[in-house]
């Protein structure tokens, strides 16, 4: 297991994300919970999603409403794999009609993650917009997806994992390869 | 995280660990309940084949809308209308249905056993949805759902199980899973309705208590059993008169149980006997929720089935 970000470096990432969406999203940005939805995908999702809203209330003086979403019952492979993913809870307290949102994960790889997580998240109603924002980029994608905002990319080989660990679940902050 | 098994025959035979995951997997599908569009597209070209020897208006419904909620298909054999009567057999209905690639047969039937012998015989997913007297887990489950949520802890929780004790499948799968979980059961009823057997069946875990003012003393929760007709007829029961006097759940009875003791019922209730219409729709009774929560422990149950092999 290799790490190859530091708790420090992490921070300055989740900063640019913040900082890339605020420059472009000013107007909503300023409205705060009212227009805008910061939603965090099961379970690393969450945290970063947490810590972006965070950067954006310290920095931008923008507090968005911030929600979790469970893409667990929108996978197009339940019955294909050997075991089933434990559901959890899907925790969105504010209507997503008419708002902007973004949408946070760690790692974007296939992309059939974010393909469920608009599906849940149409579900529940018609945003404005739908942004996406990615911790790290590795290639392999499946399906034509892409992040809007992204921390960065990186090239791993076949069997190696990016793993992407935050202190609320792990204990420290980072990224790190494993085989 | 997984079921490691084709079908859900019993509760007997779960671990305490399945019985968990099934209780925490339905908690994230009562909250779609919440949603304005409830179904999820888990278990799309699916199709779950309800198979009832038995009428039931609820357990089949509920099957239904939680087969609905996944977005699986439903096909309906009810007994009345299907070659069942032309004197199918068992096996061959179901065979039947394998032929005609359903992913899960819900089995409601009169007898004992009838949920195993098809889960030999077919690949298929079996749900028992009440073999006969033996079992009929999903409703066991449910109730354990509902206990949970109220109480957060169901170890060392005292539930007192109330009425035919005999013929109930409910009662049995209640019971296995309460003593699995670590709960206190109390057994409940006329004697009649109590045969020896259960005392061998559960050994110490459960209580059995013929009176019932004795029986919900510091209850934390009464499970009511739906008394039948037939067992008057049987000559089991002198009249339901006299079985509501000694076994009835009146407001009165329920006086002596914990301030905050819940009631339950599986339904259909027979108001004024075996339960009181007071008590029914009373602050302590859960009965409605159950409903709510049957849904979405069979979506559980047929979500983590559709994962095991």
């Amino acid at each position: 297991m290799k790490q190859v970000l530091s708790p420090k470096e992490f921070k300055t990432v989740l900063e640019k994300i913040a900082g890339d969406f605020y420059m472009e999203n000013e107007s909503v940005c300023r409205h705060g919970a009212d227009r805008l939805g910061i939603v965090g995908i099961q379970t690393r999702g969450v945290h970063v999603a947490g810590r972006i809203a965070e950067i954006l209330k310290k920095k931008h003086k923008s507090a968005a409403s911030v929600g979790s979403l469970d893409i667990t019952l929108y996978r197009d492979d339940v019955s294909e794999i050997g075991s089933q993913p434990l559901v959890k809870e899907t925790d969105i307290p504010f209507p997503v009609e008419g708002k902007t949102i973004l949408l946070v994960d760690d790692v974007l790889y296939t992309g059939r993650t974010i393909r469920a997580a608009l599906d849940a998240l149409l579900e529940l109603g018609r945003p404005r917009k739908v942004l996406l924002a990615c911790v790290v980029d590795r290639e392999g994608r499946e399906l034509p997806i892409r992040a809007d905002y992204l921390g960065l990319n990186m090239k791993v080989k076949a069997g190696e994992k990016i793993q992407l660990k935050v202190k609320e679940v792990d204990g420290k902050d980072g990224i790190w390869i494993v085989q | 995280m997984n079921l490691k098994r084709k079908d859900l025959l019993d509760i007997e035979s779960l671990s305490k660990e399945e019985i968990e995951l099934i209780l925490e997997t339905a908690r994230p599908f009562k909250k779609l309940f919440t949603q304005s569009i409830k179904r999820v597209p888990t278990l799309r070209g699916k199709t779950v084949a309800l198979l009832f020897y038995e009428p039931s208006t609820r357990t089949r419904i509920s099957f239904e809308v939680a087969a609905k909620r996944l977005s699986a298909d439903t096909v309906d054999l009810a007994v009345g209308n299907s070659s069942v009567q032309k004197g199918e057999s068992l096996i061959d209905t179901g065979r039947t249905l394998e032929a005609m690639k359903v992913d899960f047969v819900v089995i409601r039937h009169p007898e004992n056993g009838a949920a195993k012998l098809l889960s030999d015989k077919l690949k298929v997913h079996i749900v028992n949805a009440g073999d006969g007297t033996h079992e009929h887990p999903t409703q066991g489950l449910l109730d354990l759902f509902t206990l949970k949520e109220k109480r957060k802890d169901l170890k060392g929780m005292r539930v007192v199980i109330l009425g035919d004790i005999a013929h109930s499948r409910v009662a049995r799968s209640n019971a296995w899973g309460l003593i699995k979980m670590g709960a206190k059961v109390t057994l409940c009823g006329p004697p009649a309705l109590m045969p020896a057997e259960l005392g061998k069946m559960f050994g110490k875990a459960v209580h059995i208590e013929h009176d019932l003012a004795k029986a919900v003393r510091s209850a934390d929760a009464i499970n009511v059993l739906r008394i039948q007709k037939e067992r008057m007829m049987d000559g089991l029961i002198p009249s339901f008169p006299v079985y509501t006097e000694q076994y009835g759940l009146t407001p009165k009875i329920l006086k002596l149980a914990k301030k905050d003791c819940l009631v339950l019922h599986p339904g259909p209730m027979n108001r004024g006997i075996e339960i009181a219409s007071e008590v029914a729709d009373g602050p302590r009774s859960v009965i409605l929720e159950q409903v709510t929560n049957g849904i979405a422990v069979r979506m559980a149950v047929l979500y983590l089935l559709a994962g095991s092999k």
